[in-house]
């Protein structure tokens, strides 16, 4: 495995968890709710979404359920679970504080000027 | 309970597995259709948004089996995949298969067997209830579990160890229940026998310790069920009869259950009689004599709770206290714990060193059969790499390419393993049966697979599998897909030493090590069967018998001994008929102490030597061939009014006069103070086992100590059958009431053989097992080679190569392992075969006959080997070959 693949999953997951924190979606709509909280700039092959998904309702972070969409179709829908809302917000914190090094850490230093 | 848990869930997944795709396809589905709607808004038809959706969805399957692996159901599912797999595979190359599965077959069926004997004779034998805390008691200093009578009683009644102190001993007498009198042999016991082992009758009642009132109290019998099966047809009335047991009334009491067949392994009698009866049953009583070790062993369950070497400080320190209180009879009373099943260490040691020994040639072959199957499988590797490579480029993983080799390596072990162990169970079953020794009955080796055997071969056959699985391991990791689609599957010849080769030089030399011991083996028994034994059983018959058992005693013994003798003198064609108490190498003597004629005091501390002690005939030396060096042979003069004579062998001279010439007319002592003279030295000669050092004996007049126990021995040319027939109506004339068994002496030495014999055929059946493998093995790697490497023979035969040139080509490089790996093996096999000089006679390495049978059997198996692999190579068509490219 190259690092792009591991570093992918842990990403997809937290996208994932977010996109379900606004409420009960099925698997196309969380593509389409990633697509529109990211500004589209994340590319995402959508049969990835689904072992991600299968992942997180092991580990007990999501619940799953059947239900009908807004198109009058059959589908999945999924919402966090009080684990998963935890989860969310240790990994939001860690994400943030590790994008703010990187930030940091790449930002013009002053010697550059 | 995780671990358990988590075993459920899977399981439980793989149930619903059926239902839970379904569920996935739907949401898949789902998935779809709601993308296919999004495109169709945007202006697609139906048909060409469906379309798309799928095509942006991804590899569908793909996706399917990560969300198994996701829920961590994948487990148990990728296995049955793989075994689906393997087995369809190996099932395309059934040639492969079978000789993998036999290879393995053969090599786990010889573990096993092995193992079994091992386990049913040394680590776990179960012929006695509770056998764990089941101890013998061995004298410290010689090893040997001899024990007199009155010393038993102390020790049984003195320590506080044991549960009860039992006692046995073996006796040859003669059964007479109203029909033909035949001989039987019974386990002379102590009263307490059956209550202090905790075995119950299975018909009628055992005799007890509250029985015995002195001697000749207790005239009681208890057959074993083997002997009431055969020769009382299952009387189940039995228990009450009164039947004559060298023609004295004993009771049977009743039956022994069918799984007791005595305390030792190997020899089941057909009766128990008590041991206060011994004057009736053997003849002569030494019940009080402190000095005589007349019982065989003495054994007993150790307390709860006593530990092993508790009992043992107990023991010495009474026996301390008997040499104290008896210092002319008991010396060095120092005692070791024992196994009692193979007699302590007279038989233990060599049987547990051979065993040892046998199970590590064992291991030897399965090590060679995994070294054989691992570069098969390498082979098979390589030319399956394009397949290799097909899988990794479509998205195979390497580990589950490499589970699945493994999934194929264990398949094959376990079916080897199956029908190893499948040929040992019914061979073990024909073993079990068997009578090695047919003059006596009473020997056999009962080995009965348990769960241990099945386990093991279990263990072996999964440690054997990972073990040539892991071969080609190397070379799939290093596949590269690329590489291989481009080059195809010809390849690049390699020329640096492979692992391959490596596995076939470690299989061939573990295979001539194997030749070499087998060969070392069938040469010792060869000579064994023509060496010299201080005797030559060729054209002479033994006639044995018990004179007690019909009745003798005292005076009336050498009496009609000297009957017997004159009456076969006198059939026609028989040259001369000599008599000895027991014949040398097949019955156990007694030693007696042996003093210089200077010595006075004579207890055990002052003992010249112990010389084994036979009484005979005048004629004795002239039947049973033994050359006389000097002096005279015995005469009928020497009887109890003349002075006390004895012939003696070369070692006894050596041993106390210090040298052969001078011990002529020389005089010394026995134990009980009688002074003896010298008159004749013979040769010397093997006693008691064909394997042992020169030991002194002496030969003394029986008309000077008589015995009951009579052998004739008879030279003559005539016709055996015949002569058995002649002497038998002659015997029969002299007392019709008497026991007696005619065989030749060649016969008789079978139960001497026995030990060489099954040491020489188990090592010939795994040299033979060594030769197989060893073909297979060669015979493989050059087929392979000779595949490998058929194009650019097919060059070299157009471009006008030699079929010689041809031949080195194509086998010279597994021809050379051979040659390195068979000098290898023979090498390590000669430095082993000191090893083997315990067990097998004269088994030396250093024998040219040897080495050049070793090397012959090598460069046989070598053209055997290559012979299919040669006649591919030259038939080889260069234009049929390049018309295929």
């Amino acid at each position: 495995m190259t690092d792009q693949a591991q570093l992918l999953p842990g990403t997809l997951d937290l996208l994932i968890l977010r996109a379900v924190s606004l409420g009960p979606l099925h698997g196309y709509g969380i593509l389409l709710r990633i697509g529109q909280i990211s500004g589209n700039a994340l590319l995402i092959e959508q049969g990835a979404l689904y072992p991600g998904l299968f992942r997180l309702v092991r580990q007990g972070l999501l619940k799953a359920s059947w239900g009908t969409s807004e198109n009058n179709r059959k589908a999945k829908f999924y919402e966090l679970t009080a684990a998963g809302r935890k989860r969310l917000q240790e990994e939001t914190d860690s994400w943030n504080r590790l994008a703010g090094a990187i930030a940091c850490a790449l930002a013009p230093q002053p010697e550059e000027a | 309970m995780k671990l358990l848990d988590g075993l459920r869930f899977r399981v439980a997944a793989l149930l619903r597995r059926s239902q839970f795709n379904a569920e996935m396809e739907e949401e898949l589905r789902s998935h779809i259709q709601h993308r296919a709607d999004d495109l169709e808004r945007s202006g697609l038809d139906r048909a060409q948004a469906e379309r798309r959706a799928r095509i942006e969805f991804g590899g569908r399957e793909k996706y399917k089996e990560e969300c198994h692996e996701a829920l961590g159901n994948h487990l148990i599912e990728t296995l049955l995949q793989d075994l689906r797999f393997s087995l369809r595979t190996l099932r395309k190359s059934p040639g492969f298969t079978i000789a993998a599965v036999l290879t393995l077959a053969l090599a786990i069926g010889a573990n096993a067997v092995v193992f079994a004997v091992l386990n049913a004779l040394i680590l776990n034998p179960r012929n006695v209830p509770q056998a764990k805390s089941l101890f013998g008691i061995e004298h410290g200093n010689d090893k040997s579990a001899w024990e007199s009578y009155p010393d038993y009683l102390d020790l049984r009644d003195r320590n506080r160890s044991f549960d009860n102190l039992a006692a046995f001993t073996l006796a040859q007498a003669g059964l007479d229940s109203g029909k033909d009198p035949s001989s039987v042999w019974t386990y002379e016991t102590s009263g307490n026998y059956f209550d202090a082992l905790g075995i119950q009758p299975y018909l009628g009642r055992f005799f007890h310790g509250s029985d015995e009132h002195g001697p000749n109290s207790a005239p009681y019998i208890v057959l074993s069920y083997a002997y009431w099966h055969s020769h009382f047809q299952d009387d189940l009335g039995v228990a009450g009869h009164v039947v004559k047991l060298n023609k004295h009334p004993f009771t049977i009491l009743g039956v022994a259950p069918p799984e007791f067949q005595g305390t030792l392994l190997f020899f089941s009698p057909d009766l128990w009689a008590p041991m206060v009866n011994q004057e009736q049953v053997d003849g002569l009583n030494v019940l009080d004599l402190r000095a005589h070790r007349g019982i065989l062993m003495v054994l007993g369950h150790l307390k709860a709770g006593v530990a092993p070497a508790q009992a043992v400080a107990d023991l010495n320190s009474i026996g301390a206290d008997l040499e104290r209180s008896y210092p002319k009879d008991d010396d060095k009373m120092s005692f070791i714990l024992t196994r009692p099943g193979l007699l302590g260490d007279f038989l233990g040691r060599p049987a547990k060193a051979f065993l040892t020994g046998l199970m590590f040639l064992a291991g030897l072959i399965l090590l060679a059969a995994c070294a054989n199957l691992g570069s098969l499988f390498a082979a098979r590797a390589a030319d399956r790499s394009r397949e290799v490579a097909l899988r990794l480029a479509l998205g195979s993983s390497r580990k589950r390419i490499l589970r699945q080799v493994f999934t194929e390596a264990v398949l094959i072990s376990l079916a080897g393993g199956a029908a190893g162990l499948l040929g040992s169970v019914v061979l073990l079953r024909e073993f079990s049966a068997w009578r090695p020794v047919p003059q006596f009955s009473c020997i056999h080796v009962p080995v009965n697979p348990d769960a241990n055997v099945y386990l093991v071969a279990l263990l072996l056959s999964l440690a054997s599998g990972f073990l040539f699985g892991v071969v080609p391991v190397r070379q799939i990791l290093r596949t590269h897909p690329y590489e291989v689609v481009k080059s195809g599957s010809a390849g690049r010849v390699r020329r640096q030493i492979t692992l391959r080769d490596l596995l076939l030089v470690v299989q061939i030399a573990i295979c001539a090590m194997l030749v070499t011991f087998s060969l070392v083996a069938v040469r010792g028994l060869l000579r064994s069967l023509h060496g010299n034994f201080g005797f030559e059983p060729r054209n002479t018959m033994l006639v044995n018998t018990v004179l007690s058992m019909a009745g003798y005693s005292g005076d009336r013994v050498p009496i009609l001994q000297r009957r017997m003798i004159e009456a076969v003198e006198a059939i026609s064609g028989v040259q001369s008929v000599g008599l000895i108490n027991y014949p040398p190498l097949s019955t156990a003597v007694e030693p007696a102490n042996v003093f210089t004629d200077q010595t006075t005091d004579l207890s055990p501390s002052n003992v010249a030597a112990s010389s084994l002690l036979y009484t005979i005939s005048p004629d004795y030396f002239r039947a049973a061939g033994t050359l006389l060096l000097q002096g005279r042979a015995l005469s009928w003069q020497d009887d109890q009014t003349s002075t006390r004579v004895a012939v003696i062998n070369r070692q006894f001279a050596r041993k106390i006069f210090g040298s052969v010439p001078n011990a002529i007319g020389r005089c010394y002592k026995m134990g009980n103070g009688a002074r003896i003279q010298v008159v004749g030295i013979v040769e010397d000669g093997k006693y008691l086992s064909l394997t042992e050092e020169s030991q002194p004996a002496m030969f003394l007049p029986f008309l000077q100590t008589p015995s009951s126990w009579t052998t004739l021995v008879v030279r003559s040319q005539r016709d055996p059958q015949q002569l058995a027939a002649a002497i038998r109506s002659t015997l029969r004339d002299l007392d019709a009431g008497l026991p007696f068994d005619i065989k030749t002496w060649t016969e008789e030495m079978g139960g001497t053989l026995f030990a060489p014999h099954m040491a020489t055929v188990s090592l010939g059946v795994l040299g033979l097992l060594g030769a197989m493998l060893a073909i297979t093995g060669i015979s493989g790697m050059a087929a392979y080679a000779v595949s490998r490497r058929l194009r650019e023979l097919g060059i070299r035969i157009a471009l006008g190569a030699q079929r010689r040139e041809v031949l080195q080509a194509a086998l010279g490089r597994p021809l050379k392992l051979l040659a390195f790996g068979s000098a290898v093996g023979l090498f390590l096999g000669i430095l082993a075969s000191r090893v083997l000089a315990f067990i097998v006679y004269q088994a030396t390495p250093r024998d040219p006959l040897v080495l050049a049978g070793v090397v012959l059997a090598m460069l046989l198996l070598g053209l055997v080997a290559t012979w299919i692999p040669a006649q591919r190579a030259l038939s080889v068509d260069p234009l049929v070959l390049l018309r295929e490219e």
